[in-house]
């Protein structure tokens, strides 16, 4: 294959669309006699539902129907279990999946209670005032810890202490490490994770054809093709009566991917029932509570060190908030447990947490999916083991890091994938190496840093390690043709959201086939143009439908030099490929078109020889044995205000290792945008909760996503471990830049105020100025 | 509106009364705003920073560029949000605000326009047409400054102040307004007071600052607590009135 | 009837999106009169007499892109595409005024557009391209 496009920072194929305002996205979809449906919410975040009076609401002018559960009939089900928990011994799970309509309780402010169908969203939202609903207010279940008590409330009547999940996972001996330990640390860290918040909300529009049996779904999800596989069986169709779209999506970053929301349940049932086209636009004030989002973890961590800083053992204890319901199952807090071991050695680990079951919404997977978790906790631990070993930050992780000979490097304790968590290659030194010289450790250390103290400027470093386990299966596919225009089709399952495949996969497949990148057009996310798949999810695109595509090419690839052997006579060896035709090497003139030969492939007259298919096209699958496994350090250098808390980042730094890089460019986007909203995470965004459950700052005004004044300039260098787990090399790239950020701004924000030294230390996420003040007014209290 | 937290029977659009906005000079030290001028248009009036420099100083805090290209002056005043900017530089410039009705018109003082959280002396039958403010005179500097989350957010706090000196480079005259300090915005009187007639150095700062942080009553927030909004209200007027003194003492 | 749901599904001009219908986000961003202002915050009536820019009448024509577009292809400076159209607007209006911009101004005159993709850098960098290509 001869790679001229694989690597290089070629422009995106869809961005003369995107920028004319040519990209059709689910609220563009237009079609006659189209219903705007709005959804009654509940606003208190636990109650009886007593009774809902939709009477009213159906006699005005405008409204075509009005449902509760009660219409639902049959087809009013708890949603499926998407992610199963992982078989680890001991494990308790108790399954609870929302409902597309609320019958008999009400479980998080924002649960639907009925849906209003009308001749526009302006009247639909009118009719919603028109509905009375008698709701007997519970106890809202908020604060995870007195979840836990015997007398406390049940978000789920029949589940004692609301307990969603309990989970241990050991290797190694801790409570032998904690004997041999010269030093042990112990303490209590908060991460709280906020919304994904991506530009565009979610929405559905519906279209049923009664004529031609066929329901036609636009809408905003990571999973096109889960999604029609489940609606189908809950609608009584077969999967090829429906097709699912997922057609410009502004931004996933996860929550797209949980799948069977009560909306995505009930709009195609209500486009069926009424035989007209249905569309819901979730507004921003609805994204708040209808759309999942991360929360928070409280963990009581110890670690246990030898005197020279290196880690005998970790034990950490924590409780997670899976929000009313745990379709996702176990996928966030098996990530924390995972990704707390980080690039590190780390003999012995005992780690359990208690999955909790609250009145807020649901809490499945965003950008980092509970990495971010697990990250801030080894991190702070070892910043602080670094302060009372009077040790470097940056020495004590250098001295932990696994070796580069190590790998397979084998963790033992059960991963998302159900798999052993093995980092399949990684070299983490010379990470630590760049990313030190990038931001000037030392030199910022032993000479900027006093200079600008002494000048009456609070300035600090942080440092951050992550490991991330990437490229997950189970599978994708893709099938790549060659058409008698000479151009390529490249069709696969998964959907984009702005990660840039449709220029990603194109290279691939314009590297095996010889062709220019602009001249392979790419389908992803309809289910009608590719059957199969699982989606976009876990930081998994690329590698494994990029994957599936290069497969589908070489096997395209193949046939080409067949058919032109044939054609030239000659053997396959002597044939090459580029720009667009097959030569025959050193014969000038000896050229044919690749559509010329596409046309050849599939023959008016003559039949196809067994064994053989017409056209130059393939399907093929790639599933990976197991995760890539991504890494990346990064670094940043902060000012702050010592009165007023404000915070400027001067420098910021990312080395990051994904193997065997496509496209710099769309890397590059990736990990910027990965950092801002780690920036968000650590400084800005936070959901905040009342006792009773309410959200206090729903609007985007009150929930703060950082602006292009608060995202610093990125510096961004590569390394390259290549995976020997897929034939490409590469490991996924699309969530590392939010993982590490919080630990980073803890340990910064420390160094530039100079915390430990007063006995002050940043343990929780997010900070912000009143936050800072809060903990630098009051004494510091021993933990 | 788009919130359906009010729901109008009637709304009477006023943007054509494009009489009602612009600058005029009514005096030599005084100028008037017209209630419907944007703030678009005091960003680029090159006139504002010379003469109402607090105003310059504040517009960059005011929400962000397309919110200025309509919003009017006039409609920020009127609806006296108690972290909005304008309410307190009005109130430290002691400016006049004029209201008219069919009954006539009459003008309203900033210290008795702002009664309460988006509370103004306005009757029902009234509405806001023009605000008289006075200008930047010699020997005089001006000062605002805020803490918000992000740039543009409603603020934490923030501190509008003037000072003049007199030939001696001591303070005539101080002014210190401050907005999100409580229900209105705040005239601090003794803190302002404090400093006339004194050398303002450090600690003649510091002690106005004191003044200030026991004179404010502010509410909280998720995103400040009052004491965080109390600390900072001292840290900005200690900033902001040496920052209008130097540039004071700078004029002279 | 607000502008933005005028001009998408009354006139068809879906480019111009909706991203949070109170004012903050900056996706229905559009040029009035000259100058850049929230569609979600105005009342299509309001409209009335006045003149629109949308990003549809952005490009000179069918074949060609404004330097703009084309810079922010070229530094990759949208990856979704959703926040893109209300920063095309806003980012002609501001080069427009200020033809010579450092970075500083650009990301002051961004700050009204938010972006849950890029983490702005990529974005910064179109902007000055553009500012480069325009003025010459």
């Amino acid at each position: 294959m001869a790679t001229r496009n694989f690597g290089a920072p070629i422009r995106r194929n869809e961005d003369a669309r995107l920028l004319s305002g040519q990209a059709l996205f689910v609220d563009d979809v237009e079609l006659p006699g189209m219903l705007h449906a709005a959804f009654l919410r509940s606003n208190v975040a636990h109650a009886r539902i007593s009774s809902i009076d939709v009477t009213a609401a159906r006699a005005r002018a405008g409204v075509v129907a009005v449902y509760t559960a009660a219409d639902l009939g049959e087809y009013w089900a708890p949603g499926p279990l998407l992610v199963p928990p992982p078989p680890i011994p001991g494990i308790i799970f108790n399954q609870r999946t929302q409902v597309p309509l609320a019958k008999d309780k009400v479980r998080h402010v924002g649960e639907p209670l009925a849906v209003v169908l009308a001749q526009s969203r302006y009247l639909a939202e009118d009719a919603l005032a028109d509905i009375a609903v008698e709701l007997d207010a519970l106890p809202a279940i908020v604060d995870l810890e007195k979840a836990l008590a015997d007398t406390s409330a049940r978000v789920h009547d029949d589940v004692r202490g609301n307990i969603a999940a309990h989970v241990r996972q050991i290797r190694g001996n801790y409570a032998a490490a904690r004997l041999r330990a010269d030093h042990v640390i112990g303490r209590r860290f908060l991460y709280d994770h906020g919304a994904s918040s991506p530009m565009e909300t979610r929405g559905i529009v519906a279209n049923w054809d009664g004529r031609a049996n066929q329901l036609t779904i636009w809408d905003t999800t990571q999973g096109p093709v889960f999604l029609r596989n489940g609606l189908a069986g809950m609608l009584g169709l077969s999967e090829r009566q429906v097709r699912v779209i997922a057609p410009f999506v502004g931004g996933g970053f996860g929550p797209k991917i949980m799948l069977f929301y009560p909306e995505e349940v009930v709009i195609p049932w209500a486009a069926i029932k009424l035989n007209r086209p249905v569309k819901w636009i979730e507004d921003r004030l609805e994204h708040f509570f209808a759309t999942t989002q991360e929360r928070g973890q409280t963990h009581d961590a110890e670690i246990a060190l030898a005197r020279d800083g290196r880690i005998l053992g970790i034990r950490d204890v924590f409780l997670h908030d899976t929000g009313a319901y745990n379709p996702y199952g176990l996928t966030v807090p098996i990530n924390s447990q995972c990704t707390l071991l980080g690039p590190y050695v780390i003999p012995s680990y005992d780690s359990t947490f208690t999955a909790i079951f609250t009145n807020k919404p649901i809490v499945t997977p965003y950008r980092g999916a509970g990495r971010q978790h697990g990250v801030f906790v080894i991190e702070r631990l070892l910043d602080i083991a670094a302060h009372e070993l009077k040790l470097d930050r940056a020495e004590i992780r250098r001295r932990n890091l696994i070796p580069p000979d190590a790998f397979p490097y084998n963790n033992e304790i059960i991963y998302q994938d159900f798999a052993p968590l093995s980092y399949d290659s990684g070299n983490y030194e010379p990470i630590l190496d760049k990313a030190l010289e990038m931001i000037g450790y030392d030199r910022f250390l032993a000479e900027e840093q006093p200079r600008l103290r002494a000048q009456g400027r609070h300035v600090g470093i942080g440092i951050a390690c992550y490991v991330e386990g990437t490229g997950i299966g189970p599978y994708e596919g893709a099938k790549v043709q060659v058409q008698a225009n000479g151009k390529v089709s490249v069709a696969t399952g998964i959907g984009t959201q702005g990660q840039g495949h449709f220029t990603s996969f194109a290279q691939i497949a314009a590297d095996q086939l010889g062709v220019e990148v602009r001249d392979v057009d790419v389908v992803t996310g309809d289910t009608d143009q590719f059957y199969w798949g699982a989606g976009t999810f876990a930081s998994r695109g690329a590698v494994v439908a990029g994957n599936a595509v290069n497969e589908a090419a070489k096997a395209v690839r193949q046939k080409i030099l067949r058919h032109a052997a044939e054609h030239f006579e000659c053997a396959e060896e002597d044939l090459e490929i580029a720009n667009g035709e097959v030569s025959v090497v050193g014969v000038p003139g000896q050229a044919v078109k690749l559509g010329t030969l596409a046309l050849k492939a599939n023959p008016m007259r003559g039949a196809v020889r067994p064994g053989t298919e017409p056209g130059l096209e393939s399907t093929q699958y790639f599933g990976p044995p197991g995760g890539a496994t991504a890494s990346g350090m990064h670094a940043m250098i902060v000012e702050v205000d010592p009165q007023t808390f404000m915070l400027e980042v001067l420098k910021y730094v990312v080395v990051h290792d994904c193997g065997t890089i496509i496209n710099p460019l769309i890397l590059a986007g990736q990990i910027h945008g990965g950092v801002a909203q780690g920036i968000g995470n650590a400084f800005y965004e936070q959901l905040v909760f009342d006792d009773d459950g309410q959200l206090l700052n729903a609007s985007l005004a009150d929930y703060l996503l950082p602006t292009a004044l608060e995202v610093p300039r990125m510096e961004v260098a590569h390394t390259v471990t290549v995976s020997p787990l897929n034939p490409l090399g590469i490991k996924g790239a699309g969530e590392a830049g939010a993982i590490p950020v919080g630990p980073l701004f803890a340990q910064a924000i420390e160094d530039a105020l100079g915390l430990l030294a007063q006995k002050i230390e940043l343990n929780e996420i997010p900070l912000s100025p009143n936050r800072l003040f809060e903990l630098t007014a009051k004494p510091a209290k021993s933990r | 509106m788009n919130f359906r937290l009010t729901q109008p029977a009637v709304l009477i659009d006023i943007n054509p009364l494009t009489q009602f906005s612009g600058v005029q000079n009514c005096a030599a030290d005084r100028l008037r705003v017209g209630a419907l001028t944007r703030f678009g248009n005091l960003e680029r009036d090159p006139g504002i920073a010379r003469d109402l420099p607090l105003i310059d100083e504040a517009l960059p805090h005011i929400a962000h560029p397309q919110i200025r290209n309509r919003g009017t002056i006039g409609g920020n005043l009127a609806h006296a949000d108690p972290a909005s900017e304008m309410p307190a530089i009005v109130l430290a410039l002691a400016g006049k605000l004029r209201a008219q009705s069919v009954r006539g018109e009459r003008w309203i003082a900033a210290s008795d326009f702002f009664v309460g959280a988006l509370s103004t002396a306005l009757e029902p039958d009234e509405m806001l047409m023009e605000v008289e403010l006075p200008t930047a005179q010699p020997r005089s500097g001006a000062c605002f400054l805020e803490v918000s989350r992000r740039r543009g957010d409603f603020a934490i706090i923030g501190v509008a102040c003037t000072v003049r000196v007199d030939e001696e480079g001591r303070c005539s005259a101080v002014r210190i307004g401050l907005c999100n300090a409580g229900d209105r915005p705040i005239f601090a009187a003794d803190a302002s007071g404090s400093l006339v007639g004194r050398r303002l150095g450090p600690t003649e700062i510091n002690q106005a600052a004191d003044l200030v942080q026991g004179a404010i009553d502010p509410g909280g927030s998720i995103h400040a607590s009052k004491e965080f909004q109390r600390h900072v209200a001292g840290v900005l007027t200690a900033r902001a009135v040496a920052a209008a003194n130097q540039r004071a003492q700078r004029e002279y | 009837m607000l502008l933005s749901d005028f001009l998408r599904h009354d006139l068809l001009l879906a480019g111009t999106h909706v991203g949070c219908e109170h004012g903050v986000c900056g996706a229905c961003t559009v040029i009035f009169d000259g100058v850049c202002v929230r569609s979600c915050l105005m009342f299509a009536a309001q409209a009335d007499g006045h003149a629109i820019m949308t990003v549809e009448g952005l490009a000179p024509d069918r074949e060609h892109l404004h330097p703009l577009q084309e810079s922010m292809r070229d530094c990759h400076g949208l990856q979704c595409g959703y926040c893109t159209p209300g920063i095309l607007m806003t980012m002609k209006v501001f080069l427009d005024e200020t033809p010579a911009p450092d970075e500083a101004q650009i990301r002051e005159a961004l700050s009204g557009n938010l972006c849950r993709c890029t983490g702005y850098q990529h974005i910064v960098e179109a902007v000055q391209l553009a500012a480069e290509r325009l003025r010459r």
